[in-house]
């Protein structure tokens, strides 16, 4: 019983961890997209130029002022959300009243110049960055080696994104958000400060997205097309999902990386496109989303 | 007589985007009274309170409340003054329970009412805080629309025609529900349809037509003007 | 109204669909004498781009369907006829039509998926379809992975005129381009062309209608995939080359920004933008300034300064300035 099909447990348990993490990237990057869809009412194409520059301010903190990974975890998503705020602030905000296919286009246009920009001037190939000492190793389980960083990535992800959940389903402030989504003008009557109200939730969530390519950078290298190839997948995750329900976006990210993980050690060659195989099912089974309220 | 209107509007426009939808409004409201809108649909009753609270495209005039000009607040601040809004939709929050959407307006002001003061001035509220607050029926949404702002310590109410659509045993207690509340001294901008449940409450009526404020009428006067009055309203 | 103001109103449509004809004209003599003056090649890259971006602006301008995928048609027909051309040893004609037809029925299979979900999911499920295509080349043998599929023969054009020649090539994509682009403005001006930009004003009413918004959406973005399939399998034998470029969401994406750029939803403004772009691009290629970087930035001010684009603001402009 050490083989699954010929395929050894070790490695199957190998790559489920894998899917696991790539779910949790997954999950920080369609929750955030689902919360900025629900309030803003922005498909947010720039979410994984955000990712990426979550991946270089880290790189940046800790080869250009020698920052250690823990300050350098916390202050990179504090910088992207900062950009996020800015970018919301002199042009998303402008763009409410029009056809959201603008602000679509817009958020598009700012992934572009993200890329190209970090393309420019850092070259397109990857930088290495190292795992900080304090989560070196692993542990033995038994029946597989569980590299420390990666239980890491996995349990920090999925703490963040359940705390955010909390928050929006139970807190006062979710209750804001909620009810922003359904009449921002009568949320604004009650004397709430909407429009702040929305930088805020872009900010915080493009800095969802920073956090999640800080995260990633010991894992995969900095690179700067890492955003774009990782957006369009969760794009794939968050039209299978629905947006509707954010609970479920988390559920289906991580749903959607243990598929891609087992696609990728039984038939190799399709792991790449497992995600968008899903998606055209999902689409002809249950056209509006497994968690979508509507149907 | 030479008390200064709570609020005074004077000349005031509105758009919604291109089309010009108020034409100079013009109407005060004292302290403590009950002051009704009255005027046929599409008359701009609705819009003349979305213009105080700011909630539509461009505004021109000038609308003086506690001696600030209504129209320089930003739309979010209004609230602060103590300014309460029940829409005409009523909005309740569909992703909200009862009890989410009562305690859901932040309180500006000392003075708001308890939450049991509320389930006692519509008892109909009562235990059912866990409900989605779109489950309620019509007449019960309208009660949670007034009540939640009751909780704000707002002192300036604008109900937008709390009786459209529901059936009378409710409007009844709706309106012993409004005259507790001008009992106590706030005051209401009321926009109403119904003829009789205003008069039972008002001291004033303005009517609007065509987004201008054509008459106005105090509630003595009503029997007296009858036709004059069914004549605006085109009954 | 006085009665000579009536008349000139009414004299008003006859003169400028003269001036229209006559600026056609124009246009088209000018795309004659061309390559006496500008490099053919050059020349043929901007009328497949043309010929890319209306195609496009059949589902963005006139049913207002962003597509974020039509870089697969566009790629995908240029490997099928590479592929029909130099393995099969198709001639010219009947690669492009393999090509061309590839191209259809991935329009119309990622139409009927795409259609089922409504508004702004539309764009991602079209950008997450044409990415599986984009990996499935990446994959597959025949694609030729990084290099793609070089030294295409060109053929002959109906088996006479040789293809080889410069001159030659560009005369055969010019007709393909004004075959497509007339394809695409009596589509625009048949009762079709009007249900469609009915369903984008208002869907609901044209449902209220009896018709069914679905089955015109699909249509239309299968006869938007094929003219770009048709363009994309031009380009493959003007260039003798299919590569991995040409099925990239960078591609998808600047065939968006050619239409946003001259005017969605006019006849001219896609091909105004596509001219624009490729100059840009082949400006920018000397000068060593990023590339991807400028194009963001073009959409960033088209979106925010001005909507309608080059040619939309142009319209509007005269038609503010007419009594
Ligand atoms: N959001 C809007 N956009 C454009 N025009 C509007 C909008 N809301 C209302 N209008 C127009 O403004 C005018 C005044 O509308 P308003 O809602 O203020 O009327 P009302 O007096 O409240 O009518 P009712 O008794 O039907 O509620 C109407 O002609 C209406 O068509
Ligand atoms: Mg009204």
């Amino acid at each position: 019983m050490t083989d699954i099909f010929g395929v050894p447990i070790a490695v199957l348990l190998g790559q489920l961890l894998l899917g696991l993490i790539n779910g949790s990237f997954y999950a920080l990057l369609s929750l955030g997209l689902a919360i900025i869809f629900g309030m803003l009412n922005v498909i947010n194409f720039a979410h994984g130029a955000f990712y990426m520059l979550g991946g270089f301010a880290a790189w940046l903190l800790l080869t250009a002022l020698g920052l250690g990974y823990w300050e350098t975890l916390f202050a990179a998503p504090l910088m992207v959300g900062a950009l996020g705020a800015v970018v919301e602030r002199l042009f998303l905000k402008r763009l409410y009243r029009v056809d959201h296919l603008y602000s679509l286009l817009l958020t598009f246009g700012i992934a572009l110049m993200l890329e190209g920009l970090f393309r420019h001037v850092f070259g397109a190939a990857g930088k290495p960055y190292p795992i900080p000492s304090s989560l070196t190793g692993g542990i033995n389980l038994g029946f597989m080696f569980l590299p420390m960083y990666r239980a890491w990535v996995i349990v920090a992800s999925l703490t963040v994104c359940v705390i955010t959940w909390l928050v929006i389903e139970r807190t006062k402030l979710g209750a804001y958000l909620r009810a922003s989504t359904e009449n921002p003008g009568l949320v604004q009557a009650f004397g709430i400060n909407v429009p702040l109200m929305l930088t805020m939730t872009y900010a915080f969530c493009v800095g969802l997205a920073g956090f999640a390519g800080a995260l990633a950078a010991p894992l995969y290298q900095v690179s700067p097309g890492m955003g774009s190839s990782v957006i369009i997948v969760v794009f794939a995750v968050v039209v299978i999902g629905g947006m509707g329900s954010i609970g479920g976006a988390i559920v289906t990210a991580l749903a959607l990386g243990i598929i891609e993980g087992l696609t990728k050690t039984f038939y190799p060659a399709a792991s790449s496109i497992a995600v968008f195989v899903v998606m055209v099912l999902v689409i002809l089974i249950r056209p509006s989303g497994l968690f979508s309220r509507e149907a | 007589m030479a008390e200064t209107p709570l609020l005074d509007v004077k000349g005031l426009e509105a758009w919604y985007g291109e089309s010009h939808v108020l034409h100079g409004i013009d109407f005060d409201v004292r302290k403590g009274e009950v002051v009704t809108l009255i005027g046929r649909n599409g008359a701009g009753k609705t819009t003349t309170l979305r213009s105080l609270i700011g909630v539509v495209g461009k505004r021109r005039g000038a609308c003086s409340y506690k001696g600030a000009d209504l129209l320089k607040v930003a739309p979010h601040k209004v609230a602060r003054l103590g300014i309460g809004y029940v829409p005409e939709e009523r909005g309740i929050f569909s992703s909200l329970t009862v009890l989410e959407n009562l305690l859901f307006p932040p309180a500006w002001q000392a003075g708001g009412m308890a939450v049991d003061e509320i389930y006692g001035l519509f008892p109909n509220l009562k235990g059912r805080d866990s409900t989605s607050g779109t489950r309620l029926s019509g007449g019960e949404q309208q009660m949670l629309a007034i009540g939640r702002i009751l909780r704000t310590g707002a002192d300036f109410i604008l109900l937008d025609e709390p009786t459209e659509g529901i059936a009378p045993v409710i409007i009844e207690e709706i309106g012993a529900a409004l005259r507790i509340l001008k009992d106590r001294g706030m005051t209401i901008i009321l926009v109403e349809q119904n003829l009789r449940f205003a008069a039972s409450i008002a001291d004033r009526h303005y009517v609007l037509d065509q987004g201008t404020v054509v008459d106005e009428i105090s509630n003595n006067a009503l029997d007296a003007n009858m036709d004059r009055l069914n004549r605006y309203l085109g009954v | 109204m006085n009665s000579t103001t009536m008349v000139s109103s009414l004299q008003a449509p006859r003169r400028l669909r003269t001036t229209r004809g006559l600026l056609l004209a124009l246009v088209v003599l000018l795309m004659i004498c061309a390559p006496l003056a500008i490099y053919p090649l050059f020349l043929i890259k901007i009328l497949c781009f043309a010929l890319f971006a209306a195609a496009f602006n059949l589902v963005l301008g006139y049913a207002g369907l962003l597509s974020f995928g039509h870089a697969a048609f566009f790629g995908g027909a240029a490997y099928v006829t590479a592929h029909a051309a130099k393995i099969w040893q198709l001639p010219f004609e009947l690669a492009v039509l393999a090509g061309t037809a590839f191209a259809a029925l991935l329009g119309l299979a990622f139409g009927t998926l795409a259609i089922r979900r409504h508004g702004i999911y539309f764009a991602m499920i079209t950008l997450a379809l044409a990415q599986m295509i984009y990996f499935m080349a990446v994959q597959m043998p025949f694609t030729g992975g990084e290099d793609g599929i070089q030294a295409v023969p060109r053929g002959y054009l109906l088996g006479i005129i040789d293809l080889r020649d410069i001159t030659a090539m560009y005369y055969t994509v010019l007709g393909g381009t004004i075959l497509g682009l007339v394809i695409i403005w009596r589509t625009v001006n048949s009762p079709f062309g009007h249900i469609l930009s009915a369903i984008r004003e208002n869907e609901t009413r044209v449902t209220s209608l009896g018709l069914k918004p679905e089955r015109y959406k699909l249509i239309a973005f299968t006869l938007s995939a094929a003219l770009s399939g048709f363009a994309g399998a031009l380009k493959a034998i003007a260039f003798q080359l299919a590569s991995l470029v040409d099925v990239t969401w960078h591609m998808s994406g600047e065939v968006i920004l050619m239409t946003l750029l001259g005017g969605m939803g006019t006849l001219i403004g896609p091909i105004v933008g596509a001219s624009v772009v490729v100059g840009l691009e082949h400006f920018l290629s000397t000068s060593g300034l990023p590339i991807t970087f400028i194009i963001g930035l073009f959409f960033v001010v088209c979106v925010m300064m001005f909507r309608r684009g080059v040619f939309g603001e142009l319209k509007a402009l005269l038609e503010r300035s007419k009594p």
